[in-house]
Protein backbone atom coordinates (compact mmCIF):
# COMPACT_ATOMS: atom_id res chain seq x y z
CA UNK A 1 0.00 0.00 0.00
CA UNK A 2 1.30 3.34 -0.84
CA UNK A 3 1.80 5.50 2.16
CA UNK A 4 -0.26 8.60 2.38
CA UNK A 5 2.03 11.44 1.80
CA UNK A 6 1.51 14.44 3.93
CA UNK A 7 2.36 17.48 2.05
CA UNK A 8 5.10 19.22 3.91
CA UNK A 9 4.44 22.86 4.33
CA UNK A 10 6.75 25.49 5.54
CA UNK A 11 5.98 26.61 9.05
CA UNK A 12 7.44 30.04 8.61
CA UNK A 13 4.73 32.61 8.22
CA UNK A 14 5.07 35.98 6.71
CA UNK A 15 5.25 38.28 9.68
CA UNK A 16 5.53 41.54 7.80
CA UNK A 17 1.91 42.51 8.15
CA UNK A 18 1.82 41.56 11.80
CA UNK A 19 4.93 43.55 12.42
CA UNK A 20 3.41 46.54 10.67
CA UNK A 21 0.30 46.42 12.81
CA UNK A 22 2.28 45.91 15.98
CA UNK A 23 4.43 48.94 15.37
CA UNK A 24 1.50 51.03 14.30
CA UNK A 25 -0.20 50.30 17.61
CA UNK A 26 3.02 50.84 19.47
CA UNK A 27 3.45 54.25 17.90
CA UNK A 28 -0.11 55.13 18.79
CA UNK A 29 0.30 54.17 22.42
CA UNK A 30 3.62 55.91 22.76
CA UNK A 31 2.26 59.12 21.31
CA UNK A 32 -0.91 59.12 23.40
CA UNK A 33 0.85 58.17 26.61
CA UNK A 34 1.05 61.01 29.06
CA UNK A 35 3.48 60.80 31.91
CA UNK A 36 1.49 60.32 35.03
CA UNK A 37 2.10 63.05 37.54
CA UNK A 38 2.60 61.64 40.98
CA UNK A 39 0.48 63.23 43.62
CA UNK A 40 2.45 64.27 46.68
CA UNK A 41 -0.28 62.83 48.87
CA UNK A 42 -2.59 59.96 48.01
CA UNK A 43 -5.70 61.48 46.51
CA UNK A 44 -8.77 59.41 45.91
CA UNK A 45 -10.97 61.51 43.69
CA UNK A 46 -14.73 61.16 44.13
CA UNK A 47 -16.89 59.78 41.36
CA UNK A 48 -19.64 61.61 39.56
CA UNK A 49 -21.64 61.29 36.39
CA UNK A 50 -20.01 64.28 34.72
CA UNK A 51 -18.52 63.34 31.39
CA UNK A 52 -16.72 66.50 30.49
CA UNK A 53 -13.00 65.76 30.22
CA UNK A 54 -10.50 67.94 31.99
CA UNK A 55 -8.82 70.41 29.64
CA UNK A 56 -5.30 69.44 28.68
CA UNK A 57 -3.56 72.71 29.16
CA UNK A 58 -3.97 76.10 30.71
CA UNK A 59 -5.08 74.69 34.03
CA UNK A 60 -4.11 75.49 37.56
CA UNK A 61 -4.46 72.41 39.66
CA UNK A 62 -4.95 72.62 43.40
CA UNK A 63 -4.50 69.22 44.95
CA UNK A 64 -6.06 68.85 48.37
CA UNK A 65 -5.32 65.96 50.67
CA UNK A 66 -4.53 65.35 54.32
CA UNK A 67 -5.41 68.92 55.14
CA UNK A 68 -2.69 70.24 52.83
CA UNK A 69 -2.92 72.13 49.58
CA UNK A 70 -0.53 71.61 46.69
CA UNK A 71 -0.11 73.91 43.77
CA UNK A 72 0.52 72.97 40.16
CA UNK A 73 0.14 74.85 36.93
CA UNK A 74 0.51 73.68 33.34
CA UNK A 75 3.32 74.92 31.17
CA UNK A 76 7.01 75.20 32.02
CA UNK A 77 7.20 78.83 30.94
CA UNK A 78 4.32 79.79 33.20
CA UNK A 79 5.85 77.99 36.18
CA UNK A 80 9.18 79.69 35.65
CA UNK A 81 7.72 83.17 35.32
CA UNK A 82 5.44 82.60 38.30
CA UNK A 83 8.44 81.68 40.42
CA UNK A 84 10.30 84.81 39.34
CA UNK A 85 7.35 87.02 40.21
CA UNK A 86 6.80 85.28 43.53
CA UNK A 87 10.51 85.72 44.27
CA UNK A 88 10.21 89.42 43.65
CA UNK A 89 7.20 89.64 45.88
CA UNK A 90 8.77 87.75 48.77
CA UNK A 91 12.28 89.18 48.23
CA UNK A 92 13.81 85.83 47.49
CA UNK A 93 16.25 85.61 44.62
CA UNK A 94 16.04 82.34 42.73
CA UNK A 95 19.05 81.41 40.61
CA UNK A 96 18.48 80.42 36.96
CA UNK A 97 19.33 76.85 37.93
CA UNK A 98 16.62 76.84 40.57
CA UNK A 99 14.20 78.34 38.10
CA UNK A 100 14.83 75.52 35.65
CA UNK A 101 14.39 72.97 38.40
CA UNK A 102 11.16 74.58 39.49
CA UNK A 103 9.84 74.70 35.93
CA UNK A 104 10.15 70.93 35.78
CA UNK A 105 8.06 70.41 38.92
CA UNK A 106 4.48 69.55 38.02
CA UNK A 107 3.18 70.13 41.53
CA UNK A 108 4.64 71.17 44.84
CA UNK A 109 3.58 72.11 48.32
CA UNK A 110 6.20 73.87 50.39
CA UNK A 111 6.20 77.36 51.89
CA UNK A 112 8.18 79.79 49.78
CA UNK A 113 10.91 80.26 52.40
CA UNK A 114 11.60 76.52 52.26
CA UNK A 115 11.42 76.36 48.50
CA UNK A 116 15.16 76.91 47.96
CA UNK A 117 15.99 73.98 50.18
CA UNK A 118 13.37 71.84 48.52
CA UNK A 119 14.73 72.61 45.05
CA UNK A 120 18.25 71.77 46.17
CA UNK A 121 17.22 68.21 46.97
CA UNK A 122 17.86 65.39 44.55
CA UNK A 123 14.74 64.25 42.65
CA UNK A 124 14.67 60.97 44.59
CA UNK A 125 15.00 62.77 47.90
CA UNK A 126 12.30 65.17 46.82
CA UNK A 127 9.87 62.29 46.49
CA UNK A 128 10.64 61.15 50.02
CA UNK A 129 10.37 64.66 51.42
CA UNK A 130 7.16 65.24 53.30
CA UNK A 131 5.77 68.42 51.85
CA UNK A 132 3.86 70.49 54.38
CA UNK A 133 1.54 72.10 51.84
CA UNK A 134 1.32 75.73 50.89
CA UNK A 135 0.44 78.01 53.81
CA UNK A 136 -3.03 79.42 53.66
CA UNK A 137 -5.28 81.23 56.06
CA UNK A 138 -8.36 83.34 55.92
CA UNK A 139 -6.62 86.66 55.33
CA UNK A 140 -6.66 88.34 51.98
CA UNK A 141 -2.96 87.92 51.27
CA UNK A 142 -1.68 84.52 52.07
CA UNK A 143 0.91 82.57 50.17
CA UNK A 144 -1.51 80.33 48.34
CA UNK A 145 -3.59 83.19 47.03
CA UNK A 146 -0.40 84.97 45.95
CA UNK A 147 0.67 81.92 43.98
CA UNK A 148 -2.72 81.74 42.31
CA UNK A 149 -2.76 85.44 41.56
CA UNK A 150 0.74 85.48 40.11
CA UNK A 151 0.06 82.40 38.00
CA UNK A 152 -3.05 84.02 36.59
CA UNK A 153 -1.15 87.22 35.80
CA UNK A 154 1.60 85.26 34.07
CA UNK A 155 -0.86 83.28 32.00
CA UNK A 156 -2.51 86.45 30.82
CA UNK A 157 0.86 88.04 30.05
CA UNK A 158 2.40 85.08 28.25
CA UNK A 159 -0.53 83.40 26.56
CA UNK A 160 -3.29 85.96 26.88
CA UNK A 161 -5.61 83.33 28.31
CA UNK A 162 -7.58 83.14 31.49
CA UNK A 163 -6.28 80.38 33.66
CA UNK A 164 -8.76 77.67 34.55
CA UNK A 165 -8.76 76.60 38.15
CA UNK A 166 -9.37 73.00 39.05
CA UNK A 167 -9.60 71.51 42.51
CA UNK A 168 -8.59 67.92 42.93
CA UNK A 169 -9.63 66.78 46.34
CA UNK A 170 -9.52 63.59 48.27
CA UNK A 171 -13.02 62.26 48.79
CA UNK A 172 -12.44 61.87 52.52
CA UNK A 173 -11.22 65.42 52.85
CA UNK A 174 -13.32 67.37 55.31
CA UNK A 175 -15.22 70.27 53.89
CA UNK A 176 -13.56 73.17 55.77
CA UNK A 177 -10.41 72.96 53.65
CA UNK A 178 -12.42 73.00 50.44
CA UNK A 179 -14.54 75.80 51.88
CA UNK A 180 -11.42 77.81 52.63
CA UNK A 181 -10.18 77.31 49.09
CA UNK A 182 -13.50 78.40 47.66
CA UNK A 183 -13.51 81.56 49.79
CA UNK A 184 -9.93 82.22 48.77
CA UNK A 185 -10.81 81.90 45.10
CA UNK A 186 -13.89 84.05 45.50
CA UNK A 187 -11.80 86.79 47.03
CA UNK A 188 -9.96 86.92 43.74
CA UNK A 189 -13.29 87.07 41.95
CA UNK A 190 -12.99 83.56 40.64
CA UNK A 191 -16.50 82.27 40.75
CA UNK A 192 -16.10 79.55 38.19
CA UNK A 193 -13.86 76.60 38.70
CA UNK A 194 -13.79 72.86 38.33
CA UNK A 195 -13.92 69.93 40.69
CA UNK A 196 -12.02 66.99 39.32
CA UNK A 197 -13.94 63.76 39.51
CA UNK A 198 -13.71 60.33 38.00
CA UNK A 199 -16.47 58.72 36.04
CA UNK A 200 -18.78 56.60 38.14
CA UNK A 201 -18.16 52.97 37.27
CA UNK A 202 -21.77 52.01 36.72
CA UNK A 203 -23.83 55.07 35.90
CA UNK A 204 -26.93 55.00 38.02
CA UNK A 205 -30.11 55.74 36.18
CA UNK A 206 -33.38 56.89 37.56
CA UNK A 207 -35.99 54.22 37.36
CA UNK B 1 6.99 40.23 1.23
CA UNK B 2 10.11 41.57 2.72
CA UNK B 3 12.26 40.22 0.01
CA UNK B 4 14.19 41.83 -2.70
CA UNK B 5 14.94 40.39 -6.02
CA UNK B 6 18.58 39.62 -5.79
CA UNK B 7 18.98 37.63 -8.94
CA UNK B 8 21.81 39.10 -10.86
CA UNK B 9 19.99 39.06 -14.13
CA UNK B 10 22.92 37.83 -16.25
CA UNK B 11 23.09 34.60 -18.17
CA UNK B 12 24.86 31.54 -16.95
CA UNK B 13 27.26 31.37 -19.78
CA UNK B 14 30.17 33.54 -20.52
CA UNK B 15 32.14 32.71 -17.43
CA UNK B 16 30.65 35.54 -15.54
CA UNK B 17 31.06 35.54 -11.84
CA UNK B 18 27.83 34.62 -10.37
CA UNK B 19 26.97 36.41 -7.21
CA UNK B 20 25.57 34.14 -4.60
CA UNK B 21 21.89 34.42 -4.05
CA UNK B 22 21.37 35.23 -0.43
CA UNK B 23 17.85 35.35 0.84
CA UNK B 24 16.88 38.73 2.19
CA UNK B 25 14.10 37.31 4.24
CA UNK B 26 14.57 38.36 7.79
CA UNK B 27 13.12 36.52 10.70
CA UNK B 28 10.70 39.00 12.14
CA UNK B 29 9.54 36.88 15.05
CA UNK B 30 11.77 38.51 17.61
CA UNK B 31 10.87 41.96 16.39
CA UNK B 32 7.16 41.25 16.60
CA UNK B 33 7.64 39.81 20.07
CA UNK B 34 9.33 42.95 21.21
CA UNK B 35 6.73 45.16 19.57
CA UNK B 36 3.89 43.39 21.30
CA UNK B 37 5.70 43.47 24.60
CA UNK B 38 6.00 47.23 24.31
CA UNK B 39 2.39 47.58 23.22
CA UNK B 40 1.30 45.67 26.31
CA UNK B 41 3.43 47.89 28.49
CA UNK B 42 2.05 51.10 27.05
CA UNK B 43 -1.50 49.84 27.15
CA UNK B 44 -1.24 49.14 30.85
CA UNK B 45 0.48 52.35 31.74
CA UNK B 46 -1.78 54.74 29.87
CA UNK B 47 -4.70 55.89 31.90
CA UNK B 48 -7.74 55.08 29.90
CA UNK B 49 -10.25 56.83 32.10
CA UNK B 50 -9.27 60.44 32.08
CA UNK B 51 -10.37 62.43 35.08
CA UNK B 52 -13.42 64.55 34.48
CA UNK B 53 -13.96 68.14 35.36
CA UNK B 54 -17.13 69.20 37.09
CA UNK B 55 -18.03 72.82 36.54
CA UNK B 56 -18.77 74.74 39.69
CA UNK B 57 -20.10 78.24 39.58
CA UNK B 58 -20.34 80.11 42.83
CA UNK B 59 -22.71 83.01 43.40
CA UNK B 60 -20.89 86.30 43.18
CA UNK B 61 -19.78 87.21 46.67
CA UNK B 62 -19.31 90.90 46.62
CA UNK B 63 -18.98 92.62 49.94
CA UNK B 64 -20.17 95.96 48.63
CA UNK B 65 -22.96 94.79 46.41
CA UNK B 66 -25.89 93.87 48.57
CA UNK B 67 -28.69 93.75 46.06
CA UNK B 68 -29.16 90.07 45.61
CA UNK B 69 -32.11 88.32 44.21
CA UNK B 70 -34.33 87.09 46.96
CA UNK B 71 -35.82 83.68 46.42
CA UNK B 72 -39.23 82.86 47.77
CA UNK B 73 -38.98 80.53 50.73
CA UNK B 74 -41.77 78.39 49.34
CA UNK B 75 -39.67 77.23 46.42
CA UNK B 76 -36.29 77.00 48.02
CA UNK B 77 -35.02 73.75 49.33
CA UNK B 78 -32.09 73.55 51.70
CA UNK B 79 -29.73 70.63 51.95
CA UNK B 80 -27.61 70.45 55.07
CA UNK B 81 -24.68 68.15 54.57
CA UNK B 82 -23.87 66.54 57.89
CA UNK B 83 -21.47 63.95 59.21
CA UNK B 84 -21.49 60.24 58.38
CA UNK B 85 -22.77 60.72 54.82
CA UNK B 86 -26.12 62.02 56.04
CA UNK B 87 -28.00 64.90 54.55
CA UNK B 88 -30.87 66.84 56.10
CA UNK B 89 -33.30 68.65 53.93
CA UNK B 90 -36.25 70.95 54.32
CA UNK B 91 -38.29 73.22 52.12
CA UNK B 92 -38.71 76.83 53.13
CA UNK B 93 -37.18 78.61 56.07
CA UNK B 94 -35.23 76.83 58.78
CA UNK B 95 -37.17 76.04 61.88
CA UNK B 96 -40.57 76.34 60.26
CA UNK B 97 -40.59 72.99 58.54
CA UNK B 98 -39.11 70.00 60.32
CA UNK B 99 -36.03 68.72 58.53
CA UNK B 100 -35.76 65.16 57.38
CA UNK B 101 -32.64 63.08 57.31
CA UNK B 102 -31.73 61.04 54.29
CA UNK B 103 -28.71 59.59 52.55
CA UNK B 104 -27.06 60.26 49.23
CA UNK B 105 -27.80 58.35 46.09
CA UNK B 106 -30.70 56.99 44.15
CA UNK B 107 -33.04 56.13 47.00
CA UNK B 108 -32.19 59.09 49.20
CA UNK B 109 -31.42 62.51 47.90
CA UNK B 110 -32.43 61.92 44.31
CA UNK B 111 -35.94 60.81 45.22
CA UNK B 112 -36.38 63.77 47.53
CA UNK B 113 -35.15 66.20 44.88
CA UNK B 114 -37.39 64.86 42.17
CA UNK B 115 -40.48 64.72 44.39
CA UNK B 116 -40.03 68.20 45.79
CA UNK B 117 -39.07 69.63 42.43
CA UNK B 118 -42.34 68.41 40.96
CA UNK B 119 -44.34 69.56 43.95
CA UNK B 120 -42.89 73.05 43.83
CA UNK B 121 -43.33 73.20 40.08
CA UNK B 122 -47.00 72.36 40.50
CA UNK B 123 -47.79 74.67 43.38
CA UNK B 124 -45.82 77.74 42.37
CA UNK B 125 -45.32 77.18 38.67
CA UNK B 126 -41.67 78.00 39.01
CA UNK B 127 -38.54 75.92 39.30
CA UNK B 128 -37.05 74.93 42.60
CA UNK B 129 -33.95 76.58 44.00
CA UNK B 130 -31.64 74.37 45.99
CA UNK B 131 -29.20 75.67 48.57
CA UNK B 132 -26.38 73.32 49.43
CA UNK B 133 -24.96 74.02 52.85
CA UNK B 134 -22.03 71.84 53.75
CA UNK B 135 -21.23 71.68 57.44
CA UNK B 136 -17.71 71.35 58.76
CA UNK B 137 -18.20 67.64 59.37
CA UNK B 138 -19.16 66.80 55.82
CA UNK B 139 -16.46 65.76 53.42
CA UNK B 140 -15.57 66.70 49.89
CA UNK B 141 -17.23 63.62 48.46
CA UNK B 142 -20.56 64.72 49.94
CA UNK B 143 -20.32 68.08 48.19
CA UNK B 144 -19.48 66.44 44.88
CA UNK B 145 -22.29 63.93 45.35
CA UNK B 146 -24.78 66.68 46.08
CA UNK B 147 -23.66 68.67 43.03
CA UNK B 148 -23.87 65.55 40.94
CA UNK B 149 -27.45 64.94 42.07
CA UNK B 150 -28.28 68.47 40.92
CA UNK B 151 -27.04 67.57 37.49
CA UNK B 152 -28.83 64.23 37.40
CA UNK B 153 -32.16 65.57 38.58
CA UNK B 154 -31.85 68.64 36.39
CA UNK B 155 -32.17 71.25 39.10
CA UNK B 156 -31.62 74.52 37.31
CA UNK B 157 -30.64 76.81 40.09
CA UNK B 158 -28.53 75.77 42.99
CA UNK B 159 -25.75 77.27 45.02
CA UNK B 160 -23.23 76.36 47.65
CA UNK B 161 -23.89 78.59 50.63
CA UNK B 162 -22.35 78.86 54.07
CA UNK B 163 -24.26 77.18 56.84
CA UNK B 164 -25.93 79.28 59.54
CA UNK B 165 -25.71 78.57 63.27
CA UNK B 166 -29.44 77.80 63.42
CA UNK B 167 -29.03 75.13 60.79
CA UNK B 168 -26.00 73.74 62.55
CA UNK B 169 -28.22 73.39 65.59
CA UNK B 170 -30.67 71.32 63.57
CA UNK B 171 -27.89 69.01 62.47
CA UNK B 172 -26.62 68.68 66.02
CA UNK B 173 -30.07 67.95 67.37
CA UNK B 174 -30.57 65.11 64.93
CA UNK B 175 -27.17 63.67 65.62
CA UNK B 176 -25.75 64.42 62.21
CA UNK B 177 -22.92 66.60 63.34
Amino acid sequence: MPRVKVARKSTSIDMTAMCDVAFLLLTFFILTAKPRTEDPVPVDIPASSVEQPIPDDNTLLLTVGQNKVFFGVDGNDIRKQTLIQMGEKYKINFTPEEQTKFAALPTFGVPINQLKGFLALEPTQRKEFKQPGIPRDTTNNNELSDWIREARKVDVALHNKALRIAIKGDSKEEYPVIGQLITLLQKQKINKFNFITSLRAAPKTTK
Amino acid sequence: MAELDTSSGGGKKGGKVRSKKASTRVDLTAMVDLAFLLITFFMFTTTLSKPKAMDVTMPDKDDQNKDQLAVAASRSMTLLLGANDKVEWFVGEPGKTPPETTGYGKEGLRKVLIENGEKIQQTTGKYMTVLIKPSDKSNYKNVVDALDEMKITGVQSFAIVDITPAELGLLKRDGNY
